[in-house]
């Protein structure tokens, strides 16, 4: 498996939103190596014929009935946005202008 | 004062009965708790929101019900009346739930989780919200943006995590009970470090819904408390089905309250697993965790030897699978249905640059690591190196729950391999803060219920060490079984509950009855990260 390095980290960090400082992508790279390092052994410990679980207790099939349950008002619903306008999520512009 | 002392010392068994028998009312009981807070959470920073005014409410309604008699009064829940602390992890209508992250800072959740309208519907006075790191992302509390909880054992020392706010609440006297979650250990290992009782259910066992998601296919919520007894009570409130959890189990919940009460192990097999002690554990662990076994067999027990080789890559495979489930989860945090925005200083006010401002701002360093590393472990090209080879891990893991089960009825193990470490030791070393989890994480990764009790204190520095039981899926009532006849002896062993030990937190000298704040008591605050 390839190693973590310093633009892996920057790419991941814009992938996941989240902006970084020349520093903090220096100090995520070297702790994120050597956390990769030491889960390395994971991908040698099953062959092809174990089977993945994705949940410990699967259950199959979990439906409800079709009827309207609890909903929110819009009031609810946008108490703790940010910002709103007229009942609505106020988003800042979804473009780049250029 | 000398009355309060004695009430918040009290089991929520025996506050219950004092309830019952109107010995005493809940709005005294709670008064009492609320005082305790006052007096002593300036040290150990257990609550991130004390709720002062609704919790003397409920308490008022109850007494009132109790002294009108009648059917009402009939129909009280057993617990009516006692007071309980909620992990800060866990939504509330009428009081702030921040996660202990910035990102949420003063956010107010328009709905109860699943877990406290069945709080409410016992009519359970709610004290506060308990202080964990961020996002439940931790094994100390450190990881808090509001700073770390004091273990009350040793102010200095860590109270475990994530759910270290609700295990020094109960440690410290604040609250009688309090719910913690648990994604590798966040019940259990705080429980073992502060001389508590903790359990982490079947997964399903207890509704999710409402708590805020760290890792969906681990996380459960659970009890928190002094007594194997107060566990299973406050287990048997807020569990069993709920629709809106869709991996909530339909399975009727069984009588655990019944099997604390009864407990035996006569003729039981008990299995030692071996790559959960030895090498890497501390010596005082190991004595305690020896010493418990002993008495086990003496109460008829039969402790055998059983071997899960896999467990040696749970800690590998929980740190690819929680943090990809996290990084997907934690997406929801985007600066524009619910708290924090932060706009970028410089440059055009776009949604993309907005969010990337506001995480940066929002998250600490754990949980900002815990992101990219999900992101990598699920990024093309990697995910079948990290992520499929983590989930084919998971059923190993089962595969050794399973075969371990066939032999025996329950399993043992220390809950934690050292005992509380001191705060700021192990922040700068990740991986260091992982291997606290080594002997909890098997049970989130196979979805089995876990209970960590008190095992006494380690020779070499007389903190609290912690055993783990461990069950076969939907088999918790064996937990409260063994549980509450291991507890007995080792009471029976110190002459009392190990709490009685713990240091009292106001008395400046023993002789000295006054309520008032030890002059020169470190009050440690500040935590700065």
């Amino acid at each position: 498996m390839a190693a973590i390095n310093r633009d892996d980290v920057a790419h991941l960090a814009q992938l996941a939103h989240i902006e970084m400082s020349a520093e903090e992508l220096d100090r995520m790279a070297g702790e994120l190596a050597v956390i990769v390092e030491s889960v390395k052994s994971v991908s040698e410990a099953a062959g092809d014929d174990v089977p993945a679980t994705s949940h410990p207790i699967p259950l199959t099939n979990v439906f409800r009935e079709d009827v309207v349950g609890h909903t929110f008002t819009a009031e609810q619903s946008l108490s703790g946005a940010p910002d709103a306008y007229e009942g609505r999520f106020k988003v800042p512009a979804i473009l780049d202008e250029d | 004062m000398t009355e309060n002392n004695e009430l918040i010392r009290l089991s929520a068994a025996a506050l219950a009965d004092k309830l019952a028998a109107r010995e005493v009312t809940s709005v005294e009981v709670t008064q009492a708790y609320l005082d305790r807070i006052a007096a002593v959470d300036g040290k150990v920073h257990a609550f991130l929101h004390v709720n002062t005014e609704e919790a003397l409410a409920v308490a008022a309604e109850v007494d009132a019900i109790r002294a009108a008699g009648g059917a009402a009064a009939e129909e009280l829940h057993a617990l009516a009346g006692v007071p309980i602390a909620v992990k800060d992890l866990i939504v509330t209508i009428g009081q702030p739930t921040t996660a202990g992250s910035k990102i949420l800072e003063g956010w107010y959740s328009p709905y109860d989780a699943t877990v406290v309208e069945r709080l409410r519907a016992a009519k359970m006075p709610i004290l506060g919200k308990t202080n964990l790191d961020e996002f439940a992302m931790g094994s100390s509390t450190e990881h808090s943006a509001y700073g770390p909880t004091h273990n009350p054992w040793d102010l200095d020392r860590i109270p475990g995590g994530s759910g270290g706010g609700s295990a020094a609440a109960v440690a410290a006297f604040e609250a009688p009970l309090a719910l913690g979650t648990d994604t590798g250990g966040s019940i259990r290992q705080p429980g073992a470090v502060t001389g508590t009782v903790g359990v982490k259910p079947t997964y399903g066992g207890v509704s999710r819904y409402g708590a805020i998601a760290m890792a969906s296919s681990l996380d459960q919520i659970g009890p928190v408390s002094r007594t194997v007894l107060d566990s299973a009570l406050l287990h048997q409130v807020i569990g069993g089905h709920d629709p809106r959890d869709s991996t909530s189990l339909p399975d009727p919940i069984e009588d655990l309250v019944a099997a604390a009460r009864t407990g035996n192990v006569q003729g039981m097999k008990i299995g030692i697993i071996k790559e959960l002690h030895g090498e890497g554990y501390q010596a005082g662990v190991e004595n305690r965790f020896n010493e418990s076994l002993e008495l086990l067999r003496g109460a008829g027990a039969e402790i055998v030897e059983v071997s899960c080789p896999n467990f040696k890559y749970a800690l590998g495979a929980y740190y690819l699978i929680m943090p990809s489930e996290a990084s997907s989860n934690l997406a929801k945090f985007d600066g524009v249905r619910y708290g924090l925005r932060v706009l970028p200083e410089e440059g055009p006010l776009t949604i993309e640059r907005v969010m990337g401002a506001t995480r940066a701002a929002g998250f600490g360093d754990e949980v900002k690591r815990r992101i990219i590393l999900g992101t990598y472990a699920l990024s093309a090209g990697y995910y079948d190196a990290y992520y499929g080879s983590a989930q084919k891990v998971r059923t190993l893991i089962q595969r050794d729950f399973e075969a371990a089960f066939a032999k025996v009825d329950v399993l043992i193990s220390p809950t934690a391999p050292t005992t509380a470490f001191k705060l700021g030791e192990k922040l700068n070393d990740p991986l260091a803060m992982y291997l606290n989890d080594v002997a909890t994480i098997p049970a989130n990764m196979a979805g089995v219920p876990g209970l960590s009790l008190p095992g006494g204190l380690a020779d070499e520095d007389g903190l609290p060490v912690g055993i783990q039981l461990l069950a076969p899926a939907r088999q918790d009532a064996r937990l409260y079984r063994v549980g509450a006849v291991l507890e007995s002896l080792l009471e029976a062993q110190w002459g009392g509950p190990l709490l009685d030990r713990a240091p009292s937190l106001t008395a400046p000298s023993p002789t000295d009855s006054a309520p008032a704040v030890a002059a020169g008591a470190p009050a440690s605050h500040g935590g700065s990260h």
